[in-house]
C-alpha cells in the first residue's frame, strides 16, 4: 500500500475521560473513560440505544459532550469542530453525496484541504477497494456493498489518525457482511490506522476487533480481548450478550485451597478462585456460569465413566436439535431448568434423546463466577433484539 | 367488415397513444393559432380573421407604440421578482425545514396563504396597503407584489427538496474537512438546486404573465399583459402574436437545452 507507506502512520490513541452525553433529562451516555490504543481495531459493542453511536459521534465532533474530554494522540480536541479533527467516519447509511460521482466523493476530503492533484491518490484508493472501473458512476448506480466500499475509501484517503465506523455493515446481507468484515480487517492491518467500530453484532465485534468494549445502557460493562470477554465475562450482561451462558445460582459453602466450594440443591460444585470475579463469602450466593459448548453430556447409565474432579449435574433432556456441526440440547436439571448444551457431532450417543436421564459435567476451570446480586437475564432479550435487527437488515 | 374490425383492433391497441396525442393537440392548438396568426396581415385593427401571409410583424416586432416598452418592463420585473423571491424563499424554506423556532408552524401556514388566496383579493388588499402607506404606484409596487406571491411557490419547491435531504450528508461533509460555508456550497446547495431552479422558473413565468395583481398596483405603469389587455379593446396588433410565439419558442428551447445538459454525463 504505497499510499500509506509514505505517511508512516501508525495510528493515534484515543482517550475519552469522564465523557457523557445528556439530551435534556435523558442520559444517553453515562460518564465513561475509554482508552483506545494506537493502531488497534477497537469495537464498541451493544444493543441499539446503548449509547455506542453517541460515543462515536462525540469522538468525531458531531455531538458535543455534556461533560468530559476527547483526546487524540494526547491532544485535547473536545472544543474542535468536526472539520478540524483528524478523524473520518464511515456512516451507517454511507451518506455518499448523491450529486457527485464516485471519483468526486472520494476526492472530497482532499479537495477541502486544498490538495491540488488528487488524481493519483484517488485512483490508488479506488483500486484498494476494487472500484477503479466505477469512478464516473453516481452512488445510486452502485450496489450496497460497493457503496460501502466507497464510503470506506472516501474516509481512508484522508489518512485520518482514527477511522470511525458506525455500523458500516448493518445494511448488507449476511454473506456480503462476512466478506466485508474480512476486507475491513485486511485494510486495517494494511494501513495501521486506529479503527473504532460500532456494532450490535457480537460475532462481528469478536471477528474483527483486537479489543471489544461491551456497552449497556450508556455504560461500559467490560472491555478486553474477544477471547477474554468470552471466557471470563464479569457481568451477567456480558455473559448473555456475548454468546450464550448457563447461569446457575449457587450457595457458597466454603473454600478449599484456591477453590470456592458451592452447593446447588444437593449437588456440590467447585470453582477456581481465580475464575471468580465476585466476592465469594461463605454463606453468600454466587452465579456460576458455564458456556454450553464446555459441557459434556453422558447418559446416566454411564455416569461411572466420568473422570473425577469434574463438576456434575444431573438432568433430563427436554429438547434436542440437530444443526449439522453440533447438536443443541436443552436439559432440565434440579439445579436449574433449561440448561443449554452444545455437543460436537463426532460420536453421537443414540440414547441422548428427549426424555433421557443424563449427567452434565465440565472442567471446573471452564466455569466463571459472577455476583449473584445482578439480574440473571440481563442481556438475553437484547440478544434477540440484535438478531432481529440483523435479520431485518438482510 | 374485415377492414372495420382491423381498424377497431388498431384503435384498441393504440388507445393510450391516441389519447395522449389528442390531449397534446388540445393543449397545443392555442399556440398553433397564435403562431399562425403572427404571419397574418389583417384588414383593419383586429387580427381575428385570416387574410394573407406576411412577415411584416416579425420584421417590425416593435412597430406598435409602447409594445416593446411594456415588454421590457415585464421582463425586468419578472427578472427581479425571480431573484428576490428565490433568495428570500430559499432562506425561508431552509429556516422552516431545518430549525425549530417559535411560531414556526404559523409562519409555514402564512407563507402558503398567497398561493391559496384568490388573486383579486390579494391584489385589492395590497393596493389598499400601498395606498394607506402613501407609496406611489409603479415599478416598485409591482415588484413587491410579485415577490410576495412568487415567494410561496419558491418556498414550497425548495422546502420539499430540503426536507427529503439526509442530514447525515452535511455531517459527512463536515467530517471530511468542509467548513460550514463549504458544506453549504458544495453539498447543501447542489442538492437543493433542482428545487431552487424549479421555484425560480415558476416565479419568472408567474410574474411575467400576471395581470390581476399588477393591474391593481401598477398606477400608470403598463406591463406587457396589461398592454395586451388594453389593446384588445381597441384592436389586436399582430406583434402581440409575434411576442407570444417568440416567448413560447424560447421556453421550449430552454426545456430542450436543459434536458440535453441533464442527460449528458458530466465528465467522461
Amino acid at each position: 500500500m504505497t499510499a500509506f507507506a509514505t505517511t508512516g502512520s501508525n495510528g493515534t490513541d484515543v482517550r475519552l475521560t469522564g465523557i457523557s452525553k445528556a439530551y435534556g433529562d435523558v442520559t444517553a451516555v453515562h460518564p465513561l473513560d475509554l482508552s483506545v490504543p494506537a493502531g488497534s481495531f477497537f469495537a464498541l459493542l451493544g444493543a441499539s440505544g446503548c449509547g455506542k453511536t453517541t460515543t462515536l459521534r462525540m469522538i468525531a465532533g458531531l455531538e458535543e459532550p455534556t461533560t468530559g474530554t476527547v483526546e487524540l494522540g494526547g491532544r485535547d480536541v473536545t472544543a474542535l469542530p468536526p472539520y478540524k479533527r483528524p478523524v473520518n467516519t464511515v456512516f451507517q447509511s454511507y451518506a455518499l453525496f448523491p450529486h457527485l460521482d464516485i471519483y468526486e466523493n472520494v476526492a472530497f476530503g482532499l479537495r477541502r484541504r486544498g490538495v491540488k492533484s488528487v488524481r493519483k491518490q484517488v485512483d490508488e484508493m479506488l483500486d484498494l477497494v476494487q472500484l477503479g472501473d466505477y469512478a464516473r458512476r453516481k452512488p445510486q448506480q452502485l450496489s450496497g456493498g460497493q457503496q460501502q466500499r466507497v464510503a470506506v475509501a472516501r474516509a481512508l484517503i484522508n489518512h485520518p489518525d482514527v477511522l470511525l465506523l458506525d455500523e458500516p455493515l448493518g445494511a448488507l446481507d449476511l454473506k456480503l457482511r462476512r466478506q466485508m468484515q474480512l476486507e475491513l480487517k485486511r485494510i486495517q492491518t494494511e494501513v495501521g490506522i486506529t479503527f473504532v467500530h460500532v456494532t450490535h453484532d457480537q460475532e462481528e465485534a469478536m471477528t474483527m476487533a483486537d479489543t471489544v468494549a461491551v456497552m449497556n445502557a450508556g455504560r461500559v460493562e467490560q472491555m478486553g480481548a474477544p477471547a477474554e470477554l468470552y471466557e471470563t465475562p464479569r457481568t451477567t450482561f456480558v455473559a448473555n450478550f456475548l454468546g450464550t451462558s448457563n447461569l446457575i445460582t449457587a450457595d457458597v459453602v466454603g473454600t478449599a485451597s484456591d477453590d470456592v466450594l458451592l452447593r446447588v440443591s444437593d449437588t456440590k460444585l467447585t470453582l477456581p478462585g481465580t475464575r471468580c470475579t465476585a466476592d465469594a463469602r461463605v454463606g453468600g450466593k454466587l452465579l456460576v456460569g458455564i458456556r454450553p459448548e464446555k459441557i459434556t453430556l453422558t447418559h446416566a447409565d454411564d455416569a461411572g465413566t466420568i473422570p473425577d474432579g469434574r463438576n456434575r449435574l444431573t438432568g433430563r433432556i427436554a429438547q434436542s436439535s440437530f444443526i449439522g456441526v453440533s447438536t443443541q440440547y436443552l436439559v432440565d436439571s434440579p439445579a436449574a431448568p433449561g440448561l443449554s448444551v452444545y455437543e460436537q457431532n463426532i460420536e453421537r450417543d443414540a440414547r441422548l434423546v428427549p426424555g433421557a436421564d443424563v449427567v452434565l459435567h465440565w472442567n471446573p476451570d471452564h466455569g466463571f463466577g459472577l455476583d449473584a446480586a445482578q439480574s440473571i437475564d440481563a442481556g438475553t432479550d437484547v440478544v434477540e433484539l440484535g438478531t432481529d435487527a440483523r435479520e431485518a437488515g438482510t | 367488415m374485415a377492414l372495420l374490425n382491423r381498424l377497431a383492433r388498431g384503435l384498441r391497441r393504440n388507445l393510450v397513444v391516441i389519447a395522449g396525442l389528442a390531449t397534446l393537440a388540445f393543449l397545443m392548438l392555442p399556440n398553433v393559432v397564435v403562431t399562425v396568426f403572427s404571419f397574418n396581415k389583417p384588414n383593419g385593427r383586429f387580427n381575428y380573421q385570416w387574410q394573407h401571409f406576411s412577415t411584416d410583424a416579425w420584421t417590425h416586432p416593435c412597430g406598435v407604440a409602447d409594445l416593446c416598452g411594456s415588454l421590457s418592463l415585464s421582463l425586468w420585473i419578472a427578472l427581479w421578482a425571480t431573484v428576490g423571491a428565490t433568495l428570500l424563499g430559499t432562506a425561508i424554506a431552509f429556516a422552516l425545514a431545518r430549525y425549530r423556532f417559535r411560531a414556526r408552524s404559523s409562519a409555514g401556514t402564512l407563507v402558503f396563504l398567497p398561493m391559496a388566496m384568490p388573486e383579486v383579493v390579494m391584489a385589492a388588499s395590497l393596493a389598499t396597503l400601498f395606498l394607506n402607506m402613501g407609496v406611489s404606484f409603479g415599478f416598485w409596487t409591482i415588484l413587491i407584489a410579485h415577490i410576495t406571491f412568487c415567494l410561496s411557490f419558491v418556498v414550497t419547491a425548495v422546502k420539499a427538496r430540503v426536507m427529503s435531504m439526509d442530514p447525515r450528508l452535511e455531517q459527512a461533509a463536515q467530517d471530511l474537512y468542509a467548513t460550514p460555508w463549504q458544506t453549504f456550497r458544495k453539498v447543501t446547495l447542489p442538492i437543493a438546486a433542482p428545487g431552487i431552479v424549479a421555484g425560480a422558473l415558476l416565479s419568472f413565468a408567474l410574474s411575467f404573465d400576471d395581470f390581476i395583481i399588477t393591474n391593481f398596483n401598477a398606477g400608470s405603469t403598463v406591463t406587457f399583459p396589461m398592454y395586451v389587455w388594453g389593446s384588445a379593446q381597441r384592436g389586436t396588433p399582430v406583434q402581440i402574436n409575434v411576442i407570444g410565439t417568440a416567448m413560447f419558442a424560447i421556453a421550449v428551447l430552454c426545456v430542450l437545452v436543459g434536458q440535453l445538459v441533464g442527460r449528458r454525463p458530466r465528465r467522461s
